[in-house]
């Protein structure tokens, strides 16, 4: 199969409603270990993006994630946006010019959007942040020989509650250190529903 | 001439214009404009440091301050995507940092002189 417009389409409007779902539990893990913006910030973020992508007829899966892309950056406020953005907006840039994309060209996207997300926050695998979810399920795609909804979906959710077990050195989180351990990252939490969210747009097909 | 342009991104719109403000009674002629705020919220937009980025002259260069951690973000995601050669975004506190910039633009200093004035001001960020 190849993943087009309407799979991408499918995956942001998903992702949306999972994470207005659960706009309350996701600030509440960040009121826990971090400054409690994280739901509302994400919330209106994915909210503005369906509403973006809903004005444009789109030909290719790369312009759906540059507005995204573009969206997220200027409209979450705290440091989400920035790193979704980029997430989103090297996918675009991996996949420009094509109108569906292959599965070789869909792991080069994810895996440059780790890398970009990684140099944003200056930030690496272990340190408590939505890398312990992309990271893994990155490693699980270069393994897989085609797309495989469950296959992201469990790789996210194990990775996602892997991450109550760190101690976070990076953002809000890091001055608490070893007070960190036992609660979830909320950024990772967010990344398991966007994870979610791309499984049910590759199981309900174009 | 055109001097090096300032751009102030901080999570709220009062702070942002309220540098400028300082920068323009002290200095005068500033080449400054200020990108705060998200909607009227506190946060910071991609849209609005970019827009901020066209609304300078930057034929000399520009210089970026920030207050918090995803403005730094932004204003880097900023800088590429614009692709513009000769912006930085600079490791100082916003207020005084952006305070010398403004004055040094304001004697005709070039980016990399203003750079290296703000890191012998400021060592210990950056």
């Amino acid at each position: 199969m190849k993943f087009d417009v309407n799979h991408a389409l499918t995956w942001i409007t998903k992702a949306n409603e999972k994470i207005q779902d659960n706009k309350d539990y996701l600030t509440s893990l960040d009121q826990a270990i971090g400054d409690g913006d994280h739901g509302i910030n994400m919330s209106r973020g994915f909210k503005e993006t369906v509403a973006k992508l809903s004005e444009n007829d789109y030909v290719t899966v790369s312009d759906v994630w540059k507005d995204a892309a573009m969206t997220l950056m200027s409209k979450v406020g705290g440091a989400s946006g920035p790193l979704f953005g980029t997430a989103f907006l090297k996918m675009s840039m991996a996949s420009k010019g094509e109108e569906a994309i292959d599965y070789p060209i869909f792991i080069k996207a994810v895996e440059e959007a780790v890398e970009g997300v990684k140099q944003r926050g200056k930030a690496t695998e272990g340190e408590k942040t939505m890398i312990d979810v992309w990271s893994p399920v990155v490693k699980k795609l270069q393994e897989a020989s085609d797309f495989n909804a469950e296959l992201i979906r469990d790789t996210a959710k194990t990775a996602m509650e892997a991450t109550s077990d760190l101690v976070a050195t990076k953002g809000r989180a890091a001055y608490l250190k070893e007070r960190s351990k036992g609660h979830l990252d909320p950024g990772s939490v967010s990344s398991y529903y966007i994870f979610d969210a791309l499984a049910d747009s590759l199981e309900e097909g174009a | 001439m055109a001097q090096v342009g300032i751009v102030l991104v901080s999570h709220s719109e009062k702070v942002a214009s309220g540098i400028k403000d300082i920068l323009e009674q002290a200095v005068g002629e500033v080449n400054v404009k200020a990108a705060g705020g998200m909607e009227g919220e506190i946060g910071t937009s991609l849209e609005k440091i970019q827009e901020a980025l066209q609304n300078i002259s930057t034929s000399e260069g520009a210089l970026i301050f920030y207050d918090l951690g995803s403005a730094k973000m932004n204003a880097e995601a900023a800088i590429e995507m614009l692709e513009l050669d000769n912006v930085h975004v600079v490791e100082a506190p916003i207020l005084e940092g952006a305070y010398l910039a403004a004055v040094e633009a304001s004697i005709g200093k070039s980016v990399q002189e203003i750079l290296e004035s703000i890191k012998k001001e400021f060592p210990e960020k950056g």
